[in-house]
């Protein structure tokens, strides 16, 4: 009994190879003659990281900055200096308050730092000068950096004047700041992981959404289900052409990733790249998911809109720290694929081979894929009935 | 020809709002998307896990530490007792902070010599990082002050009193919706029109459409109407759920942002026909739609601003109708603009909507399979 079920089973086995084969061979040679799923696979990665790479960026720098002095005199141009040589700040100087206003209306300068007519004989008394800073709040965030960078150039000047006098600046308490991973705080080298998430969700939608819907709308879906081919050999016959199709964007990705934009990769490049290859099979069975769900490529189209980018872009973790979200928005962003692997990215990029955030993230994408394959295999088997 | 304009409209409406699916699609995720995206978009930190290593045991670092675990945007998760413990915490991203003070910090201080405190930050995001940081100094900045001020050393020659315009708590919920209410708009236009046309044209009734009497300005408007009217009563309803539910201010007048409103659909319509007209199959409209829309986002200066992008980039957003869309929005929202001082984003709108309307146009007539 053994040898005979071992024998049909073998001999089942080959030949779902080959009908494999056939149906690979098949959406290979539909790839090719439709150019649009390769310019998808390499085109777009390189285009849009190039663009968002040098595009995107927090660090603010040269931020205009208004200066109103009163009484210009040495105590305040001490004060002053330590603006004028700041790199994150361009300064220009405003005769008075109201002119000062005027430009931070019109858009030109950001913030103001007014010195008062009695700067300077406030200095010597106890509860000390008050220097005003006006910060336009409308993009809260550049105006909480903004009030960072002043509170710096105010504490340099505060050790500067107290050298000149000969003394030791006296602070209580000194914060000693160390910021592991990334010294410099530069932005880039969290953003460009994060977009690689991105555009890689975007690929991995776009290079499937349709291939089913057309498929279903064309009626070549039933004629492919009435071959010997199962439901589960259809999947894979569907996904493998493009799995190895966005492997190549991905490469292309990473490697923009470590020489152009020259973020450090302090993990393994083989850690890199089978958290991606899982990713990837989790984005391409979203978009399979997508077009068996939707009847049409139309409404195809419509969801993979909706779905992908948006989701991918602001409830990853990209740019918004998931742990300062609502519970309910959180609980939202464990459905997100592009979370997991934005995880994964900035720590292998940044902190290296870290299996207490990689592993659950991994294991995470693989239940998400799981759960999208599954769903698809139970959608496409009830349509035909 | 207002006659056969209607009856194509209708057609239009029809067959967008006819499917069920489509319909789900069109009118469920906006409002979805505002709440969800509305409560995502902020850069203010809360509850950042922080690891407590305070090896001192007097009380003036009980205090400091007091003051951390009273800040909103910090909880203590985890209390350490020697140094190995660090880095499993934050690789692991158990902790984003560690808050160090040595054995001698209560005694330093009470020597009147400066007792450093050491603060470690996961900087694996680096704005959250900067963010942190911020915080965690004005927090012992007043400390320090207090501490001054009770133990009767020198205040600090000058101190810094910070305004904030428009925008008194530094609220970033604030700057980020009308910049979803902007991006949703977008992608509702973008849903409605960029495959209209390629869908047609990939079923064969385009060329009917081109045989009958409609002239192509009047396919023209009849293929933009719905878009618009569809993304206008849209617009309106996120807008309303942004005032009364998210609760941020309105100061402007409404004549000048349905100005930017309508200028702005007008360019997106526009873009969204154009790439439809260019696009011979629904995989190919749905290409364009994201390679127009995505960037479109990215770069309009919503998340990070476009002051800090290089020069070619800048130059680059010019093209991009989003980037005054966002002026508009933000402007009349929070500063209350007033209509004049908004024309210069006006009318760079106006004329990318017109431009990609003739090219539609154009395209209707010479592109044919």
């Amino acid at each position: 009994m053994m040898t005979h079920g071992d024998r049909n089973r073998s001999e089942r086995a080959g030949s779902s190879r080959m009908r494999l084969r056939g149906l690979i061979r098949k959406e290979f040679l539909q790839i090719v003659r439709d150019p649009s799923s390769i310019a998808i696979a390499f085109l777009m990665p390189i285009f849009l990281l190039l663009l968002f790479g040098y595009g995107v960026s927090l660090d603010s720098e040269h931020i205009p900055l208004a200066l109103v002095v009163e009484q210009p005199n040495s105590d305040t141009a001490d004060f002053t200096a330590e603006f004028d040589h700041s790199k994150y700040f361009v300064t220009s100087y405003y005769a008075s308050t109201r002119d000062a206003e005027q430009a931070m209306m019109a858009g030109r300068v950001n913030a103001i730092v007014v010195l008062r007519r009695d700067f300077a004989s406030t200095l010597r008394r106890s509860d000390g000068a008050p220097v005003q800073l006006i910060v336009n709040g409308v993009d809260a965030n550049t105006g909480r950096i903004i009030s960072g960078y002043v509170r710096g150039a105010w504490g340099s000047w505060l050790a500067h004047s107290a050298q000149k006098r000969g003394e030791v600046l006296r602070v209580p308490v000194q914060m000693e700041q160390r910021v592991w991973f990334n010294s410099e705080l530069r932005s880039r080298n969290f953003l460009v992981p994060g977009l690689v998430a991105v555009i890689m969700t975007l690929i991995g939608a776009l290079l499937t959404a349709m291939v089913m819907s057309r498929e279903w709308e064309r009626g070549t879906m039933e004629a492919l289900l009435v071959t010997p081919l199962s439901m589960r050999e259809v999947i894979i016959g569907k996904l493998l052409p493009y799995f190895i199709l966005g492997m190549g964007g991905l490469v292309l990705a990473v490697g923009m990733s470590l020489f152009l934009f020259e973020v450090p990769l302090r993990g393994s490049l083989w850690v890199l790249f089978a958290a991606s290859a899982l990713f990837l099979v989790t984005a391409l069975s979203m978009g399979l998911l997508i077009s068996t769900v939707a009847r049409s490529q139309f409404v195809a189209g419509l969801i993979a809109l909706i779905a992908t980018f948006l989701p991918a872009f602001l409830l990853s973790g990209f740019i918004f720290d998931i742990g300062s979200m609502p519970a309910v928005v959180q609980a939202i962003t464990h459905i997100v694929a592009a979370r997991y692997y934005v995880a994964i990215l900035q720590t292998v990029f940044l902190a290296g081979n870290v299996w207490g955030v990689i592993l659950p993230n991994a294991l995470a994408l693989a239940a998400l894929a799981a759960v999208f394959l599954g769903l698809t295999w139970r959608n496409a088997r009830k349509r035909l009935e | 020809m207002f006659g056969r304009i209607f009856a194509l409209v209708l057609k239009e409406f029809l067959a967008l709002l006819k499917d069920k699916r489509t319909r789900l699609v069109l009118i469920g995720p906006p409002l979805i998307q505002l709440m969800v995206f509305g409560y995502a978009a902020t850069f203010d930190l809360k509850n950042v896990p922080y690891a407590v290593y305070n090896e001192d045991r007097g009380s003036a670092a009980r205090e400091l530490f007091a003051d951390f675990d009273g800040a909103t945007s910090f909880t203590p998760v985890a209390q350490i007792t020697h140094e190995s413990e660090i880095a499993p915490l934050v690789d692991g991203k158990q902790v984003l902070m560690v808050i160090h003070a040595g054995s001698n910090f209560s005694a330093e201080l009470a020597a009147g010599r400066p007792a450093p405190l050491q603060v470690i930050v996961d900087g694996r995001n680096s704005n959250t990082a900067m963010l942190a940081i911020n915080d965690a100094s004005v927090i012992v900045d007043r400390f320090n002050t207090a501490w001054a001020q009770s133990h009767g050393g020198a205040a600090a020659p000058a101190h810094i009193e910070m305004r904030a315009w428009f925008n008194p708590n530094l609220e970033s919920r604030w700057f980020f919706l009308p910049g979803i209410v902007g991006i949703l708009t977008l992608l509702l236009t973008m849903l409605v029109t960029a495959l209209s046309v390629a869908r047609e044209r990939e079923q064969g009734t385009f060329d009917q459409l081109l045989v009958t009497p409609l002239r192509p300005v009047e396919i023209l408007i009849g293929k933009t109407l719905p878009g618009f009217l569809i993304g206008m009563a849209e617009a309106s309803l996120i807008m309303l759920a942004a005032v009364f539910w998210f609760k941020v201010p309105l100061l402007g007048s409404l004549l000048t942002l349905y100005t930017g409103i309508a200028l702005f659909l007008l360019s997106g319509v526009g873009v969204g026909l154009m790439i439809s007209s260019f696009a011979a199959t629904q995989q190919q409209g749905l290409l364009g739609a994201f390679i127009f829309m995505v960037p479109a986002i990215i770069l309009s200066g919503f998340a990070t601003p476009i002051r800090n992008m290089p020069v070619l980039v800048q130059d680059i957003t010019l093209l991009n109708p989003m980037r005054y869309f966002l002026l508009v929005l933000r402007g009349v929202f929070l500063e209350g603009m007033p209509f004049h001082l908004l024309i210069p984003q006006f009318w760079p709108m106006a004329l990318i909507g017109v431009t990609a309307f003739g090219i539609a146009g154009w395209l209707f007539r010479h592109r044919m399979y």
